[in-house]
């Protein structure tokens, strides 16, 4: 008999924004341990907290997105729990009303759709860091996280395989990169992925769940849940039962244990914050975030195949960030047209070389603007394909723009006939025996002449007229 | 020098009859002979208060000093003082030192006023005696047998005694206008927001209010005018276009409406305490006060509102002190747990366990909608009938307390009835209203205080009330015998 998988994902987004959710002080990461933490951070004796406005902007941003319910009353709350890394003894956060209510977004999986519902998302504040390697035997604290601004986003349990769940967590890290919100860079911790997972027989009430923590890549969320569907199935085939508790995934051991030290039953004692009013936010809010809302992915994706007319695979790469897709327009506007080979080049060469040295977008040294007026003088005959490539590599070294290459590398495509046919004559009385065999039949032989060509030119006749001359000459 | 106004006393400095500095060394010698006795202190602080001082005489030299410029006065030990030791009369706290000041202390320093030192108070600003402070109770300048009240009994005792001019305050429950009762002094709990609670050390946020302690509402006036207003650093900070509160002091009481509410006159209120009530009534409607009856139906809601709602934001509030930070961490910790228990254990007090462990208990899963839920619902009952008695009266008027000062250690072994003396001051602050206490007579020797409460941001009505109350009577200016 079959089982039928449940998944649902708490992903913790850490708003971009520039200073805290509650306090002033700066969010920037890797600064020296506790130089980011003011008063409040801290939580001294009489400090209170202020909501950052950037913060509730970025919750509506996200929640327009996902066409959710903006709560126009929302209350924030406090979690309490002791820890060293938590300065007040309680988290504030959101319980009972979170100003994003339900929503949801569209995945994709083996060319299905299916609408996953978002439960709610709401803001909190992070803890800071304990830190226990280097401290003979104690504990470090390091507070610069602390108070750093959280959207928690919390899913229906409505995903039903592994894939499924990827497949929703890439397109909510896509998403909240797209609104700006989250860098989402998931090494710094930026973009955290908790999943709540539980299998059944088809047609059951849900069985018991365990919630997998510590998950920082997409593909770790794939082992942990494979990992765990499979432990799952393994008890219960064998007529045991899942205990209801939090397990941490191991990489290194690519396997899921139990974190039993907080299993003691917590009581967060959660109320509302009376330090702070609830969070109202009114129509007039909400019509000043949405001017803000940029393309969102489905729409642009539909609109580069419509507008350029790719193939969905391709209009898929392309908007697979905003950045990318900016830069792909502008590669085509530079161009002036030629959308297809300006998507070729981005994916193949493009994303080639900075996959090979490991490098952002951002990082590229070759801007769109200059990739465009390489890809124009392919389209103007000035060069060939195959030279452009050497012109990208050398424009990659940093050794100029385009033309500038082409022109002190003297790469400028041969378009005079009488140059070309000149070559051809050339190769044709240097290689008399070829000559004899092509003209017997061996057709093979034709690519040898264009290769030869081509090789006195240093590939800088333009193929096109050196086939048709060839042809002209040999075939006579 | 002692017992003038502050008016008297900004004269004084102006006309350059005494300089900041004088007046400075002169209270600090008054602290220094008669505070042994009371203990209205926690710490005193001579060279901060003379540097201010010397700073203020220049600022009147030079032309540019404000009205309270150069007159010195104490903080209660919650409000912090960048670089001066906040303890909050805890062994928590005993090695605090905040870098930064509390918006009520910048904004008083920004008037120059020398700071003399930080008053006792209940520990955490937990208790209606003073007796809880970890520095030891503060005794009533009346009679040295008797508490001041509390929490602000430092503050109160040393206004009353003539230690300072004037001091800070905060009422969480009645923690002002109980002890100014108990002193003889004039205190206002202004409106929830009026006064910024940054700074502020937090007892129950929710109800938490600082506001001034002084001889007369004059005085109070004066220094609420420096103390209210808006501040970005508190979110319940209310931004509004404030009056100056010294303005109305004079107006007529002709017409005015007074609500005696019929639940304050009952069962509980000490005999001598509601004659001397009735007398200063009567004295109200000698200057134009008529009186109307009102009711407070769900008077009796209140103080078990308020001991299930403000031990639960204390709980919270108070979690804060782990021993990670700052603050006491125990000697030689085994592990975390360890850590923490005994950090906490060491650093609290009695009251302030108890307190904590009656909010938590009121938060956990299961007991929360019984116990806070049911009294965030008594609380706004409470607050509809202020709200309703106010569409028949401008103010209402009764007694602060129930009895006069007790006798120090006299109820504390039954906080439950400690708890109850606070029956007609909580009702205020779970309404967020401004409330007053004007002195009013003496019962058994000790004294009496009026208590006025009127609608939102009625401050300047309340101090209007209270001195011209004062301006017929004398029970104001009485002082007691010390030394």
């Amino acid at each position: 008999m079959n089982w039928e998988i449940v998944i649902g994902l708490e992903i913790h987004a850490q708003l971009a924004t520039k200073s805290k959710i509650f306090s002033g002080a700066s969010t920037a990461f890797g600064a020296l341990p506790n130089t980011q933490a003011s008063a409040v951070d801290i939580a001294l004796p009489g400090t209170l907290p202020v909501l950052n406005k950037a913060a509730v902007d970025m919750a509506i941003k996200f929640g327009l997105a996902i066409d959710a319910e903006i709560t126009r009353r929302s209350v924030f709350a406090r979690k309490h729990y002791f820890y060293p890394d938590l300065p007040k003894g309680y988290q504030i956060s959101q319980y009972e009303l979170p100003v994003i209510g339900k929503g949801q977004v569209e995945i994709e999986v083996d060319g299905d759709t299916k609408t996953i519902g978002v439960t709610r998302a709401h803001l909190e504040e992070d803890a800071g860091k304990s830190l226990h390697e280097d401290f003979a035997g104690m504990t470090g604290i390091d507070l610069n996280r602390a108070g750093t601004p959280l959207l928690e986003i919390v899913s229906e349990p409505d995903m039903r395989s592994v894939a499924e769940a990827i497949a929703y967590a890439k397109k909510i890290h896509e998403l909240v990169q797209y609104l700006e919100i989250c860098d989402g860079n998931m090494q710094e911790g930026s973009f955290r992925v908790d999943a709540n997972v539980s299998i059944r027989r088809p047609g059951e009430p849900l069985g018991t769940r365990t919630e997998l923590k510590n998950i920082n890549s997409f593909k770790f969320l794939e082992k942990a849940l494979q990992y765990e569907i499979e432990r799952h199935m393994d008890i219960l085939e064998s007529g045991g039962s899942i205990v209801q508790e939090t397990r941490l995934y191991d990489s290194v051991k690519d396997e899921t244990r139990s974190m039993r030290e907080k299993e003691e039953a917590n009581d967060y004692r959660y109320f509302p914050d009376p330090d702070l009013l609830p969070l109202v936010i009114t129509d007039e809010m909400i019509a000043e975030v949405a001017e803000t809302l940029p393309e969102l992915p489905d729409a642009k994706r539909k609109r580069f195949m419509e507008q350029y007319g790719l193939p969905s695979y391709d209009a898929g790469v392309l908007t697979g960030s905003r950045a990318l897709a900016d830069y792909y327009e502008e590669v085509v506007a530079t161009v002036g047209g030629e959308s297809k080979l300006c998507a070729n080049w981005v994916m193949v060469e493009l994303l080639g070389a900075l996959n090979k040295e490991n490098l952002l977008l951002s990082e590229s040294p070759i801007t769109a603007a200059m990739l465009g007026e390489l890809l124009a003088r392919i389209v103007d005959n000035t060069i060939s394909g195959k030279i452009a490539k050497e012109v990208f590599e050398a424009m990659w070294a940093g050794e100029g723009r385009a033309d500038e290459i082409i022109e002190a590398k003297g790469l400028k495509q041969i378009t005079d006939t009488g140059a070309i046919e000149a070559i051809i004559d050339e190769v044709i009385a240097n290689n008399p025996a070829q000559v004899e065999q092509y003209r017997s039949g061996k057709d093979k032989l034709f690519g040898f002449f264009v290769g030869q060509v081509m090789k006195a030119t240093q590939g800088k006749a333009n193929p096109k007229q050196v086939n048709e001359l060839l042809r002209k000459k040999l075939d006579g | 020098m002692h017992t003038l106004s502050l008016r008297e006393l900004s004269d004084k400095l102006h006309r350059r009859e005494i300089s900041s500095v004088e007046l400075t060394q002169y209270f600090l010698g008054r602290i220094e002979k008669l505070d042994p006795e009371l203990n209205s202190f926690i710490t005193v602080t001579p060279d901060v208060a003379l540097e201010m001082a010397k700073m203020a005489d220049a600022a009147i030299a030079e032309g540019s000093a404000g009205s309270l410029t150069g007159i010195p006065i104490a903080h209660k030990d919650l409000f912090t003082t960048d670089g001066i030791r906040t303890s909050c009369a805890s062994r928590m706290l005993d090695n605090f030192i905040a870098p930064y000041d509390a918006h009520v202390v910048e904004k008083l320093k920004q008037a120059g006023m020398p700071i003399l030192g930080k008053t006792n108070m209940d520990e955490f600003a937990m208790g209606s005696s003073s007796e809880t402070s970890y520095y030891g109770p503060v005794r009533n300048p009346w009679d040295r047998d008797a508490v001041p009240g509390g929490s602000s009994g430092g503050s109160a005792a040393a206004v009353a005694a003539g230690l300072t001019p004037a001091a800070t305050g905060s009422d969480t429950g009645g923690s002002i206008r109980q002890p100014a009762s108990f002193c003889g002094i004039t205190g206002i709990k202004p409106t929830y927001g009026l006064v910024s609670r940054y700074g502020m050390i937090a007892y129950a946020s929710s109800f938490d209010q600082g506001g001034p302690m002084a001889r007369s509402a004059e005085d109070a006036a004066w220094l609420l005018n420096a103390m209210a207003g808006f501040d970005k650093r508190d979110s319940t900070s209310l931004e509004r276009e404030l009056p100056d509160y010294t303005v109305h002091l004079n107006d007529s009481l002709e017409g005015l409406r007074i609500g005696l509410p019929k639940e304050y006159f009952s069962e509980g209120l000490d005999d001598e305490v509601a004659q001397v009530i009735e007398a200063a009534i009567t004295e109200l409607e000698k200057l134009g006060a008529t009186v109307v009856e009102v009711s407070l139906p769900n008077k009796d809601l209140a103080v078990p509102a308020y001991y299930v709602l403000a031990p639960a934001e204390a709980s919270s509030n108070l979690a804060r002190y782990d021993g990670v930070r700052y603050g006491h961490r125990c000697e030689d910790p085994k592990d975390l747990k360890d850590m923490y228990t005994r950090s906490r254990a060491e650093g609290f007090g009695d009251e302030v366990k108890r307190r904590i462990m009656i909010g938590a208990y009121a938060l956990s899963a299961g007991y929360y909608d019984a116990y806070y839920l049911k009294a965030q619902q008594l609380r706004r009952m409470v607050r509809d009938d202020f709200v309703r008695a106010f569409e028949q009266c401008d103010v209402i008027a009764g007694p602060v307390a129930p009895t006069v000062a007790w006798n120090l250690g006299e109820k504390s072994d039954d906080p439950v009835s400690m708890y109850l003396a606070d029956l007609y001051t909580i009702p205020v602050n779970l309404a967020g209203l401004p409330g007053m206490s004007v002195p009013a007579g003496f019962a058994k020797g000790r004294p009496v205080g009026l208590h006025l409460v009127g609608p939102y941001f009625s401050e300047a009505k309340l101090l209007n009330i209270g001195h011209q109350f004062q301006q017929h009577t004398d029970w104001h200016t009485r002082t007691p015998e010390l030394g």
